[in-house]
């Protein structure tokens, strides 16, 4: 037999497995008993979702004099989240799209636990502007619909494009994330019995594998991925575009979406890396998400990140350059006014911190890459507080200046959808298999077998 | 009754051996069933052109929806926001570009259920008792006991000879 040269991703998948034995791993997470961690989190989640849950309630009964929002910060914590959120969710969609497109086979052990990650994130992120409302029973008024007052949305508002964005980003996600669990949801149809059975019968729509099937579903999973990915793009632009559009000094900068989508990327990468890293470790999935993996989601963090800081250095520039004495001002307020320290902490965590992933030493450090990513995530909320509640507490006139004080309300409806988030993806993981099963066992037939 | 026969080959090479063998013995009624995409599969059994076809069909209609909606409310409830021309195509793009996306996705979704038949209540060969093999790493055809050509004992013959472990499905 001719000598074959080994494919190229060989080390992929580590270790000594067959196409079983690869599978039983992958399925552990939903057919074994629960390490105690998931249960840990899992209580952790569901008490916190509860906290929110409350949080919510009393904001409907007494209303959004509960949040510490005044006036110039109408926006406060809630959209400063709803952002951070959305952010995160990026990650998910451009680890499946993206990379499907560029035909990158490190995805295959990271896409369906990102994809979840995203809907919840989206999901987390959605509620934010509906208990903004005050009134969410109506939030169907942003919806085109003839009223009786021939009253309809107002199309050339970012505020309305943003609804449309995000809900068609939550409709492509969720197919996405379905439309690829569909044959692991076959198999686990065969391999269960019980009400599990019936629940990936019903899931699973009758799936057999036809291999006729198969080609058109590879063609739509393709073609969903490329629609998938300009579609993350534009949400995160349009969010930003809420902002750029109007004249507050801080936010009226054309440079916006790229910035946004920047950071959306940087802090998605870096919750994946957060749910990652101990996924891995719980669960003793070394052999399919490799140190390679990490590395590279690593460098991926690196470099939207190093765009993040670069619009950091711009963003003084352009307000020094431009000569707009409010824009200066807003740039020393953050430099230098009480907002100060979070400031610097942002620049600290996300443009010096940051520098250590240049280094395969740093950035082979499990430890402390599960540190900075976590780190990452504290300085993109920095990020947008900075945006948000600091642009807004200082504006054009002086008599206009207010700081931002939040409330037990505001922290509990933030550490809430932290809470909801856990919660979520600690059952999801429990009823669908983190690791895409029929996509790692493709995977590894082409690796080994050709 | 007799449902057909389930045929396990062990890798995808000898599969689309068997189907050109079965296809060229005038065998139609039957299913190639495998764990993961094959490739080459097309040449044997038919590939499905349409799917660019319909996506682009959906593109366009998603396009006229997105600009029919901004178009028409806003000359239905004309309002001067900004000093923006009533009718300025800029500040539609977005709309229309996600409403684009929008309609494609759930179209062409719904079109593969369609084009699949899914959702299927039941199927024959899930029957078998090896079936979970073809989900793992085996690949599987089944021949319906319906096809013309169908005959239990040379059909299972053929199928032995090409390679494969043979099992009846029946209804129990």
């Amino acid at each position: 037999m001719a000598h074959k040269e080994p494919h190229p991703d060989h080390d992929l998948i580590q270790g000594e497995w067959t196409e079983k034995t690869l599978v039983e791993k992958l399925l552990e997470p939903v057919e074994k008993p629960a390490p105690r961690p998931w249960r840990v989190v899992l209580a952790v989640g569901g008490a916190l979702t509860l906290a929110w849950l409350y949080a919510i309630f009393v904001t409907f009964v007494r209303g959004l004099g509960t949040w510490g929002i005044n006036q110039p910060v109408a926006w406060g914590f809630d959209i400063v989240h709803f952002v951070w959120w959305i952010g995160i969710g990026h990650a998910g969609t451009l680890i499946s799209a993206i990379l499907v497109l560029m035909r990158q086979n490190w995805r295959d052990s990271l896409n369906r636990v990102t994809e979840a990650m995203t809907l919840f994130a989206v999901l987390a992120a959605a509620t934010y502007p509906l208990i903004h409302m005050g009134r969410p029973q109506l939030f169907y008024w942003v919806m085109p619909y003839p009223t009786h007052m021939a009253l309809w949305p107002q199309y050339k508002s970012p505020l309305s494009w943003d609804v449309l964005a995000i809900m068609t980003y939550l409709t492509i996600s969720t197919l996405f994330l379905y439309l690829g669990l569909i044959p692991d949801l076959a198999l686990l149809r065969e391999r269960s019995k019980g009400w599990r059975r019936k629940l990936y019968g019903w899931l699973s729509l009758g799936w057999t594998g036809n291999a006729v099937h198969w080609q058109r579903y590879r063609a739509v999973y393709v073609l969903l991925a490329g629609l998938a990915t300009p579609v993350v793009i534009s949400v995160h632009s349009v969010v930003s575009m809420d902002f750029a559009y109007g004249l507050v000094p801080g936010w009226h900068l054309t440079v916006f979406p790229p910035f946004f989508a920047a950071g959306a990327i940087y802090s998605g990468f870096a919750m994946a890396l957060t749910l990652i890293i101990p996924l891995r470790k719980w669960y003793r999935l070394e052999g399919v998400i490799t140190d390679r993996h990490l590395d590279w989601m690593a460098k991926v963090t690196l470099a939207s990140g190093l765009g993040v800081a670069y619009i950091y250095l711009l963003e003084i520039f352009i307000a020094w350059y431009a000569g707009e004495p409010a824009e200066w001002a807003q740039q020393l307020w953050r430099m230098t006014g009480p907002y100060a320290p979070y400031y610097w902490a942002m620049m600290l965590i996300n443009v010096v911190l940051l520098q250590t992933l240049w280094f395969p030493r740093f950035r082979k450090n499990l430890t402390w890459l599960f540190i900075f990513s976590i780190l990452a995530n504290v300085g993109m909320w920095l990020e947008r507080f900075v945006i948000v509640i600091i642009s807004l507490s200082h504006d054009f006139l002086p008599g206009n200046f207010h700081l931002y004080y939040p409330t037990w309300v505001d922290w509990t409806l933030f550490l809430g959808t932290i809470g909801f988030f856990l919660f979520g993806l600690s059952l999801f993981i429990r009823i669908f298999p983190p690791i895409a099963v029929a996509e790692m066992v493709h995977l590894f037939h082409r690796l080994r077998k050709h | 009754m007799l449902y057909g026969l389930m045929a396990y080959f062990d890798s995808a090479e000898r599969l689309l051996e068997a189907l050109r063998v079965l296809k060229g013995r005038g065998y139609r009624h039957l299913e190639a069933l495998t764990p993961n995409p094959v490739e080459g599969i097309e040449e044997v059994l038919g590939g499905d052109g349409r799917i660019p076809w319909i996506a682009f069909g959906l593109g366009v209609l998603g396009v006229g929806l997105g600009l029919f909606l901004q178009i028409y409310t806003t000359l239905d409830y004309p309002h001067n926001a900004g000093g923006k021309s009533l009718l300025g195509w800029p500040a539609f793009i977005p709309v229309t570009f996600e409403l684009t996306i929008l309609t494609i996705t759930v179209g062409i979704f719904l079109f593969l259920l369609y084009m699949n038949g899914l959702p299927l209540a039941a199927h024959p060969a899930v029957k078998a008792k090896e079936y979970v093999r073809v989900l793992l790493d085996e690949y599987g055809v089944f021949v319906y006991a319906t096809d013309p050509r169908f005959d239990l004992e040379s059909t299972r013959a053929l199928l032995r000879e090409l390679g494969a472990e043979v099992e009846e499905v029946r209804r129990d």
